[in-house]
């Protein structure tokens, strides 16, 4: 006997992808499914769990997290989830909470799948769905193998190994050929201990590599009896064992290190190198990198550079946040760069004076996505004399910025260049340049040279390019005229929701219908974080990590740098995917998104951020403008 | 039935029912037993009951569709539900297939209680039964059973509405309670709707069986903890 249960099956057949079968297929469904009730608050699937069920929201409302705990998605009433953990390892990849009283019917797995056999559609539904990774990555294994899940102390193997300071560097080598290590920390046992948990360093003074041996000793031919505190690394870039195995390979790209001592409340506990982290991913971001260090010519880096959009594509598919995204593609225009400039030497000859070739805008804050203007200057030495030493900076420009242009990173429309004269300074000129900016704010001027307010130092003598972010960070925060300025043209741009909380579209044109989501969403939003970040005298660039400083500050109200964070998040991640469907599609990434292709849910929470980003822009026209006028 | 009262210790009650019965089907249904008054909710197995009648007065009325979920306070199990339409001792009147949308031509066809009792009975042994509105499921069947078998049946049960009468009145403040002021509607779509749960067609014995299931998992998971016991829910 096979009773009907109307109710289910009504619901089922209303909704996708129940909607395609026949309906005695869904009468199956629904006469096999089990129910459950779960309170607002209580969790549905805990993460790593094993799971055998699909589940489908009926009443209420459920959010899905990433396993770093950061929101993924909200699902409503006729909603699935739990799809991605069955079509993986049947472990639960994305722990669920009830956001509402929430009402799920359970289909079990052995249904899914035979449905999944039966029914094109259905099983269609399930790989199209979820940017498309789904059946992919049950042949990437990828719950172990993910770098945006892992962190770094699974990738420690082996016990820390260390030598004190005052050992011989024969003595330094002999340990690492047993030990078979390519690095080791050196440690200093007079050096005292903090009785401050949280501030032991484990007396670890510096790291020793095979390169330190290969490059200070035998090439210089130094006496091996020496103590190895002679030819070590003093200034370490370290890592925390549970930072992300992201994390650490951008630190190691961004930085150039082959090794990265890891610590654990501070203390070290090993060292992981760059082979560790090139065993665990094989063929994405990375050793994309990698390769570009590799090409002998533009156009070879040219035509190498035509898969960043696969790789992109790749990031987003694996489930990589905003941040991490932003960094890879920034870190890999950071390396195209790197190696134009070093091309662009070996053709032009040594450069007659020092410089720093710096980045400017979304590349300097870590947050370049694929559809990128080329914003970049050049800070000279002091030494520089234009009349002797400017043709080689202006041919060594244009190689530059012609050669990013091959690559796909378009010329700037505004002129920001370093192939234009006005951008291609003495660092005493850029001083100079920057105390006007702060001192003397017209909004017009910095509405178009805001954007050197983010500038990071690519390639060169980097110091260049941090003296002048540590002048903006000591003189922005004093100067209220200049922060009021910034504030205005942080309001410029507004975000796109009418006086009745809806979007509002562009009425015609090419983008009818649409919304720049990047003109009305993550460029007001990164305008916003600026300018408080700039009144803390904050150093950092991104617009995460300043909102770090700015939470850690107490500058906003409670619970405002939360919202802007996770507005920003959705934002950018609305942006991300949006950007990368398009290449999937095989279009133009573009920005500009269509609300009516995006779910209900979707359509609320972007509603939302923006209502998020409107608030706080009004708190900054009262904060920075109010202050200006007392002053 | 004044014997059913909280004095009563319902495992005794069942061993010397199943003593006494002299129809085979109750007999094994007794000695299936009854779950110890201190079992925990969590590990409680339950089956949420629906009768259709033909009308209210159980003396004169009959059992026209019989509709059953078992489930626990995680899950119910849509699989192992059952559902008759069956034809009554007494004629249906038109009232109540405008209620229930049971027609004559339907109940024609339909078999005698008789007849599947011992399938009834099967799926309800060794569960807590649930029903909501107490006044109909208890004192039919009982009544169905004396007219076919010349025995009643009695067994505990938990109403979902007498929990929910109880929840909202402790709700209710002093002050409130001396004004009587009412609390607010206890019936099963009303109650549902309290707790997020959506709106089912009433009055299909299956969907309100799956409707009572649904209803005590919520109040459970609101007013009461996995620890309590379920004697001090059932009556």
């Amino acid at each position: 006997m096979q009773i009907e249960h109307f109710e289910i099956m009504q619901f089922l057949s209303a909704h996708p992808p129940f909607n395609e079968l026949p309906k005695s297929a869904v009468q199956q469904l629904a006469s096999e499914v089990e129910v459950g009730y779960y309170r607002a608050g209580s969790e549905i699937l805990h993460y790593g769990e094993s799971i055998s069920d699909l589940y489908v929201v009926r009443a209420g409302s459920v959010e899905v997290y990433r396993r770093n705990g950061e929101l993924y998605n909200r699902i409503s009433e006729g909603g699935l989830f739990g799809q991605r953990g069955l079509l993986t390892n049947r472990k639960v990849r994305f722990p669920v909470m009830a956001l509402e009283d929430t009402l799920v019917y359970c289909i079990p797995v052995s249904l899914f799948e035979a449905f999944c056999d039966e029914h094109e559609a259905f099983a269609d539904f399930f790989e199209a769905d979820d940017s498309g990774g789904l059946i992919q990555a049950v042949s990437d294994q990828a719950d172990n193998n993910d770098l945006t899940t892992a962190k770094v102390k699974t990738l420690l193997l082996r016990e820390l190994v260390s030598v004190e300071l005052t050992r011989s560097i024969r003595d330094a080598a002999k340990l690492m050929t047993e030990e078979q290590v390519s690095a080791l920390l050196i440690y200093d046992p007079s050096k005292p201990v903090s009785d401050d948990p949280e501030d032991d360093d484990g007396q670890i003074v510096g790291i020793l590599s095979d390169k330190d041996l290969r490059i200070k000793v035998v090439a210089e031919g130094l006496d091996t009896h020496q103590p190895v505190a002679t030819i070590m690394t003093r200034e370490l870039t370290i890592v925390d064992s549970n930072a992300y195995v992201f994390e650490a390979m951008m630190m190691m790209l961004r930085d150039n290190l082959h090794h990265l001592p890891v610590v654990h409340k501070r203390r070290p506990i090993g060292v992981i190198a760059l082979s560790d982290i090139l065993r665990y991913e094989s063929q994405s971001s990375l050793l994309f990198v990698k390769g570009i260090m590799e090409q002998q010519s533009v156009e070879d880096l040219a035509h190498y550079a035509q898969s960043l959009a696969s790789v992109f594509v790749r990031l987003v598919n694996e489930d990589a946040n905003s941040h991490m995204v932003g960094t890879a593609m920034s870190v890999i225009g950071r390396a195209i760069k790197q190696r134009l400039l070093e091309l662009a030497e070996d053709e032009l000859g040594a450069p007659p004076v020092p410089y720093c070739f710096i980045a400017l805008g979304s590349m300097a804050r870590d947050e370049q996505l694929i559809v990128t203007d080329q914003d970049n200057a050049l800070i000279l030495d002091d030494t520089f004399e234009s009349g002797k030493h400017d043709s080689y900076f202006s041919a060594l420009a244009k190689f530059v910025c012609d050669g990013l242009a091959q690559c796909g990173y378009k010329l700037c429309d505004g002129g920001i260049m370093a192939t234009n004269p006005q951008w291609r300074l003495r660092a005493s000129e850029w001083q100079t340049q920057f105390e006007d900016w702060i001192d003397n704010p017209k909004p017009e001027a910095l509405l178009h040279s805001s954007i050197f307010f983010d500038l990071d130092g690519v390639y060169g003598h980097s110091q260049l390019a941090s003296r002048l972010s540590e002048l903006v960070a000591k003189k922005a925060k004093i100067a209220p005229r200049f922060l009021a300025a910034m504030a205005n043209n942080a309001l410029r741009r507004t975000p796109p929701l009418g006086f009745f909380k809806d979007f509002v579209l562009e009425q015609d044109g090419e983008h009818k219908h649409s919304l720049n989501i990047k003109r009305r969403g993550t460029a007001p939003l990164s305008d916003l974080v600026r300018v408080h970040a700039l009144a803390i005298g904050s150093r950092k660039h991104n617009s995460f990590e300043r909102l770090e400083d700015i939470k850690e500050a107490q500058l906003l109200p409670s619970g405002k740098v939360e919202d802007l964070e996770a507005a920003l998040e959705y934002i950018a991640t609305i942006r991300i995917r949006h950007q990368a469907r398009k290449i999937e599609q095989g279009k133009q990434p573009d920005n500009n998104i269509l609300p009516k292709r995006l779910s209900e849910f979707e359509q609320r929470n972007l509603k939302e951020a923006f209502a998020v980003l409107d608030k706080a822009q009004s708190y900054l026209k009262i904060r920075y403008q109010n202050k200006a006028i007392l002053k | 039935m004044a014997i059913q009262g909280d004095i009563l210790s319902w495992p005794n009650r069942f061993a010397h029912l199943a003593r006494q019965s002299n129809d085979e089907r109750l007999r094994a249904f007794y000695n299936a037993g009854v779950q110890l008054p201190e079992t925990p909710v969590s590990e409680a197995r339950f089956v949420a009951l629906d009768f259709e009648t033909t009308g209210l007065n159980h003396e004169t009325d009959d059992i026209v569709s019989v509709g059953l979920v078992p489930f626990d306070a995680r899950r119910a199990y849509c699989r192992d539900a059952k559902h008759w339409i069956l034809k009554p001792a007494t004629p249906l009147h038109e009232e109540s297939v405008v209620v229930h949308q049971i027609t004559h031509s339907q109940v024609r066809e339909a078999p005698d209680l008789g007849t599947i009792l011992e399938e009834l009975l099967a799926s309800l042994a060794g569960r807590v039964i649930v029903v909501h509105y107490r006044h109909i499921e208890r004192p039919f069947f009982n009544q169905a059973l004396m007219q076919r078998l010349g025995e009643g049946i009695e067994f505990p049960l938990i109403d979902t509405m007498a929990l929910e009468h109880r929840i909202e009145t402790n709700r209710l403040t002093w002050w409130q309670q001396i004004k009587r002021q009412p609390i607010p509607s206890i019936r099963l779509a009303d109650s549902r709707k309290r707790y997020g749960l959506p709106y089912y067609i009433a009055h299909h014995a299956l969907s309100d069986a799956l409707a009572t299931a649904e209803l005590l998992q919520a109040q459970l998971q609101h007013h009461y903890t996995l620890q309590t016991e379920i004697k001090t829910l059932w009556m």
